[in-house]
């Protein structure tokens, strides 16, 4: 032990360190200012970026004696050294503010790395240009990629930064609400944009992630994994581990008391493997000890013999009748087939007819916070876990299977999730904690680094698509015939369903008189793919809207008039044979982006003739459920209950994973009860106080959840009304409710004492509502597939360089039909990020398996895309409003990452006339191509 | 992080140098540790049971101009580097590479001297220590009753092979470098191709310096990485740039020759070696054609990088 004295947060602090602690786990796990966050150990992400003498360091890989005699500052110290220097007890930091008021935090676990970088850009520079900002965040990574909002909230806060210095009036700094895109007039409170209910504690430190929280006694545990892809265990023995000093527990599948197997929708996934492992990121063991270094120590000693098997490495080998088995069950997953008319005919019909062939690879959700799970035994002798989990019910009965307990007896309790995107659905560490705490006694936490975060959890579906397309002359569809290989890996989890939609949705937005799609779900001895933003339909769109481009180069027409004149409208008949009645504006989208795209030609900014760099615009349409649809019931149930200081609190357990559920809810419950959005308070996600809304998925939560929101305040509003009906003699009609009150003939009943009106009687002010969203049909019935969908146009302008191959996306443009922007701030804040995350998906990303072992197992080998990536956005918003949806509402969450691809590939074509059918775009494959003549990269 | 024991915090090079002998090969010098940290931790090296800090010593973290001289400190940081104004002019070229290494929270605390400690071909501030031709001064423990011997040696001698530096680091310990500042006439300039996905190393990275004396090149050097198991120094294209007038016509015979010259090969999911053929004419180009518009202008503001 060495004694480390430093200046914290300008108090002078001493704390005895292990030499070889990080600067990170100090603050973290030995001082409590566990607002500084770690995502990747790696000085990759920032997260952990805190101010050493004045500089932004990555904490997670500074040593902490580096910071001998040095002057450390965290986010907790922002306000404090803001309220020192201005004598304003309650002020935030001008740069907390900003973000607060300009909804940069959505998960919020980058943010205090965020808010750290740009102090130390601010204390240097109160008025950094657009470049100076995008410089020094260069590796601050936002996974919700809310780089615009930050970009602003940087500059706003630089401008009152200033301003206090040089004591004048901040007055004329612009505001710090970032300029949205127009939507239609609000009603009370739905329709204008408001901050996050967390975002302040997202802005101080406060917010707590699991691996913030701590308990008396806890354990620390890890899991050994398989290590390799496709074995059998010939001995496993623990003997070695068990006898280590400071280990507690070691347990393997023999102590599995319930069903051995987990899985949303199948359940195939051994929680601890006994016989055999079929991917790398297998848990064989797991182990409990007094420390984390000691659980780390205790895995090098557990013995496991393993028998190699052949490896199945691709869904097209998979399906092979000579493939090795990953299943006893076999290597199909699920074949999906959508049938419309009759595809020869369609081709017989078509003057021109095109095929190409497709490959899309696995890609990594890289949520910035690593998966973490907190198990106890609550003092009735129930389990607990405290996990970030986007589907807590389902954990719940999961874990209680595999316990062998009635769901009852667990109690899942939600934390603040620091991104999902669909990585977070499936059981990571829940049900190892659950066993480990009972078997223990102990509370046991399991935190996973981002090596093992990478190797074990679920990705996007690594893909091959053929779509071949049939077309007259004059641009009309006449078939569209799809193939579809989706690499589900080694266990289904929810790889059926994202290929079900990958499927569906494979011909695009148009209106299709034949179409015949196929797709083999084929499990593989490669990481489990399953959902991830988009749930197939990233790949698809991929595919199908590149053909169109080809289709429209080869017929001579406009991309855009061949689009416009087969798309689906209120009316149309989708590939599984759904009659759109309403709520279709991707004709109005579309519209939309050509026209901007003509404003802003790219010729006008073209380098000089002698460059060597082309720019071009391109330009993609896409289209996404919302909901589960298919024949599955989907439902959402939310609690609303009013309290006598005039207070509401509406509880539900949705996930709120950054998307910004947590103001769809508390805007729909202020909506209806009359109440500023400020009195409403949100609880989400622990299953003894919220109702079940089902999985965060889908885009279905603002849909379902925001209904149960709605209708739960509406039936307490009538309850609350109907109570002062019969008190003071008044129709139920009469009874207006509008900013905290009830207001009838000249009165004004304030809610609180409505609330202690009812108590009086007897009656509970609280209401709980189960919404069921409208009843949709299997696939290959014909009827309603869906309950909505969203729809989007995007356009990418690209600048190719000619010498290297590099690709650079200057500027995007979208617009998005979403129903009813119910918070515009959330809403512009979730069609950025799911942009960014789609530039992402063409240029930047790939999480590479080679023969089922990972090469991405570190984040340095998976880049997402940073500020510097992020081109300004032109966004739109199409209100075109879905009759059952809350106000009018549908998804959001995923469509907004579905066109870019393709909307940046038809560009680079356009740019550079290479066509790249294989993603990522690889600036190498396409140099070449470019010096070979060839017109396309497979 | 359990993967070191003791951490020493010496300021002075003789007691750095105990340090290293004290622990005989089992400690290692530790600056920034962006590099070295991450390779423990991955398990790319073995666990060590000490680390030495030599971020205190104040040789070691010094800038100094002695005449014609320029010196850098190893333990220098690369944001220490971009800020100074004395090297943005004399050695423009380690300005703009050291500019581009990792984000702002690695060059804060990365330093130059672990970038050649590291010892990849194509470390960036490495290739334009080549370019400058630049010394480094190694200091050695001594023998018993012996004080520590300090020597001057050629940069591209600290370089065995692919990560394998020639500073023993049991014993040595990197102190300094030096280059002689760019004269009337003389310029330098640094470009490089990243990969967008993947890998945060370079696919190619190319360091250049010229004397255009009379609009003739007097002398030019061209560092090129990676070309080689270690940084390469494209001696035929320097030769045949000597004495010859300047002109971009030159550029693709020029750039020939260095792929002669070049041992480029393909790295697994960084680049073939058929794309490191094909930009070696656009970075020979773009750094060349600048570092001579440096020399002739007398200018030397270092470009910011694009890249992302």
């Amino acid at each position: 032990m060495s004694t480390l004295t430093f200046t914290l947060n300008d108090a002078p602090t001493t704390v005895e360190v292990r030499d070889n602690e990080t600067l990170a786990e100090v603050l973290r796990y030995r001082l409590g200012l566990t607002g500084t966050k770690i995502g990747c150990n790696e000085a990759e992400c920032g997260a952990c970026s805190v101010l050493v003498n004045g500089l932004p360091i990555d904490s997670c890989l500074y040593p902490a004696l580096k910071a001998q005699g040095a002057s450390v500052q965290t986010v907790e110290g922002l306000a404090p050294e803001w309220r020192r220097a201005t004598g304003d007890p309650a002020a935030l930091h001008p740069l907390q503010e900003a973000f607060v008021q300009g909804g940069v935090p959505q998960c919020g676990f980058c943010i205090p790395g965020v808010l750290m970088t740009a102090k130390g850009l601010l204390d240097r520079n109160p008025t950094p240009s657009d470049a100076d900002v995008r410089a020094a965040l260069k590796d601050t990574y936002c996974r919700c990629a809310g780089y615009s909002f930050i970009l602003h909230a940087i500059q706003a806060a630089g401008e009152r930064v200033q301003a206090q210095r040089t004591g004048t009036n901040g007055a004329a700094a612009q505001p710090l609400l970032p300029a949205l895109p127009a939507t239609q007039p609000p009603l009370n409170v739905i329709g204008r944009p408001l901050p996050r209910p967390d975002a302040v504690d997202k802005v101080t430190g406060a917010a707590r992630y699991t691996d913030d929280y701590v308990f008396p006694g806890m354990l620390h545990a890890r899991t050994l994994r398989a290590g390799v892809p496709h074995a059998r265990i010939k001995r496993l023995d623990t003997a070695r581990a068990k006898a280590l000093p400071g280990v507690v527990a070691v347990l393997t599948a023999a102590d599995v008391p319930g069903e051995k197997n987990h899985g949303l929708v199948v359940q195939d996934w051994p929680a601890l493997c006994a016989d055999k492992v079929r991917y790398v990121g297998d848990a064989v063991a797991v182990v409990a000890a007094e420390t984390r270094e000691i659980a780390s120590a205790a895995l090098g000693l557990i013995e496991v013999e393993y028998e190699a098997l052949p490896v199945v490495s691709d869904p097209v080998q998979a399906r092979r009748p000579d493939a090795p088995t990953v299943h006893a069950t076999g290597n199909l997953l699920k074949h999906i087939k959508v049938r419309k008319g009759d595809v020869a005919q369609g081709f017989a019909e078509a003057d021109v007819i095109l095929e190409r062939t497709y490959h899309t690879p696995f890609y990594e959700h890289a949520f910035l916070e690593p998966e973490c799970a907190i198990g106890r035994i609550a003092e009735d002798g129930r389990v607990e876990v405290i996990v970030g989990s986007q589907i807590p019910y389902q954990d719940r009965s999961q874990i209680a299977r595999c316990l062998g307990l009635p769901d009852d007896q667990v109690r899942v309790i939600g934390a603040l999730i620091g991104g999902g995107f669909g990585g977070k659905e499936d059981i990571a560490g829940q049900i190892h904690v659950a066993l480990l705490a009972r078997v223990t006694g102990r509370p046991v936490k399991m935190l996973y680094d981002r090596h093992e975060s990478l190797v074990f959890h679920p990705k996007r579906h690594a893909t091959q698509i053929r779509v071949k397309v049939g077309a007259k002359r004059d641009g009309t569809l006449t078939a569209v015939e799809t193939e579809l290989y989706g690499d589900s890996g080694a266990y289904a989890s929810l790889g059926e369903k994202v290929m079900t939609r990958a499927t569906t949705h494979s011909a695009g937005p148009y209106e299709v008189p034949h179409v015949r799609a196929d797709c083999y779900a084929m499990y593989t001895n490669n990481p489990p793919a399953g959902a991830f933003r988009g749930f197939g339909v990233t790949q698809s769109a991929f595919a199908v809207e590149s053909t169109m481009d080809l289709l429209a180069e080869t017929l001579g027409l406009d991309p855009v008039a061949l689009r416009r004149q087969n798309l689906l409208r209120v009316g149309g008949v989708t590939n599984t044979g759904q009659v759109l009645r309403e709520s279709v504006g991707i004709t109005r989208c579309l519209d939309l982006v050509a026209d901007e795209i003509k404003r802003r030609p790219a010729a006008a900014g073209q380098p000089a003739a002698a460059s060597r760099k082309r720019r071009a615009w391109g330009l993609a349409l896409g289209y996404k459920n919302t909901g589960l649809g298919g024949g599955a019931p989907d439902k959402a149930g939310a609690e609303v209950e009013l309290y006598t200081d005039g207070t509401a609190e509406v509880r539900t357990s949705a996930a709120e994973i950054g998307q910004g559920l947590v103001t769809v809810v508390q805007m729909c419950t202020a909506e209806e009860l009359g109440l500023p959005p400020a009195r409403v308070r949100v609880l989400l996600s622990d299953t003894d106080r919220t109702p079940d809304a089902g999985p965060t998925t889908a885009s279905r939560q603002t849909f379902v959840t925001g209904n149960a929101a709605r209708l739960a305040a509406r039936t307490l509003r009538q309850a609350v009304a109907a109570t002062l009906a019969e008190r003071f003699d008044q129709q139920p009609d009469n009874i207006r409710f509008e900013e905290g009150l009830a207001r009838f003939d000249g009165q004004a009943v304030p809610l609180g004492e409505a609330a202690q009106l009812m108590q009086q009687e007897g009656r509970m002010p609280r209401a709980v509502y189960e919404y069921w969203a409208p009843a949709t049909q299997p696939l290959g019935t014909g009827g309603d597939m869906h309950f909505a969908f969203s729809y989007a146009a995007q356009a990418a302008e690209v600048e190719v360089d000619l010498d290297t191959g590099e690709v650079k996306v200057l500027h995007l443009i979208a617009a998005h039909d979403i129903g009813r922007a119910i918070n515009p701030l959330a809403l512009q804040g979730q069609i950025e990020g799911g942009m960014i995350m789609g530039l992402g998906n063409a240029l930047t990303e790939e999480f590479i398996v080679e023969q089922g072992r990972v090469v991405t197992d570190v984040l340095a080998r998976y880049k997402m895309p940073s500020i510097r990536h992020a081109p300004p956005i032109t966004s739109f918003i199409v209100e075109d409003a879905v009759e059952a949806g809350p106000y009018g509402a549908k998804g959001v969450g995923e469509i907004a990452s579905i066109p870019t691809t393709p909307a940046i590939t038809n560009a680079i074509y356009n740019a550079c006339g290479v066509r790249v059918l294989k993603t990522p775009v690889d600036q190498d494959q396409l140099l070449l191509a470019l010096k070979r003549g060839d017109r396309e990269v497979a | 992080m359990a993967h070191w024991q003791h951490y020493y915090q010496p300021t002075s090079v003789g007691e750095a140098l105990t340090h290293l002998q004290h622990h005989s090969g089992a400690a290692r010098v530790i600056a920034g540790g962006t590099d070295l940290l991450l390779e423990i931790q991955q398990g790319h090296r073995p666990p060590v049971a000490a680390l030495v800090d030599v971020t205190r010593i104040p040789d070691l973290v010094t800038v100094a101009r002695d005449g014609d001289w320029c010196y850098v400190g190893a333990g220098v940081t690369h944001t220490a580097i971009v800020a100074s104004a004395e090297l943005a002019q004399a050695a423009t070229c380690l300005v703009e590479s050291c500019g581009v290494i990792g984000g702002p929270q690695v060059r804060n605390v990365a330093t130059l001297g672990g970038n050649v400690a590291h010892a990849l071909p194509a470390g960036d501030g490495t290739l334009s220590l080549v370019a400058l031709d630049a010394e480094a001064e190694i200091a050695q423990a001594p023998g018993a009753g012996q004080t520590p011997a300090r020597q001057w040696r050629p940069i591209l001698d600290l370089y065995r092979g692919p990560g394998q530096s020639a500073v023993d680091a049991s014993r040595e310990l990197i102190v300094r470098f030096r280059f002689r500042a760019a004269g009337p006439g003389e310029a330098t300039a640094f470009k490089r191709v990243m990969r967008p996905q993947g890998v945060a190393l370079p696919i190619l990275g190319l360091a250049a310096w010229v004397s255009v004396q009379a609009g003739v090149i007097a002398a030019a050097r061209i560092a090129v990485g990676p070309a080689g198991p270690t940084p390469m120094r494209a001696r035929r294209a320097e030769a045949a740039l000597a004495g010859q007038a300047w002109t971009p016509e030159a550029l693709p015979a020029l750039a020939d020759l260095v792929v002669e010259e070049a041992r480029l090969r393909t790295s697994p999911h960084r680049a073939t070696a058929e794309y490191r053929r094909e930009l070696i004419l656009p970075l020979l180009s773009r750094a060349l054609t600048l570092a001579v518009r440096r020399a002739v202008t007398a200018t030397s503001a270092p470009e910011a990088a694009e890249e992302a």
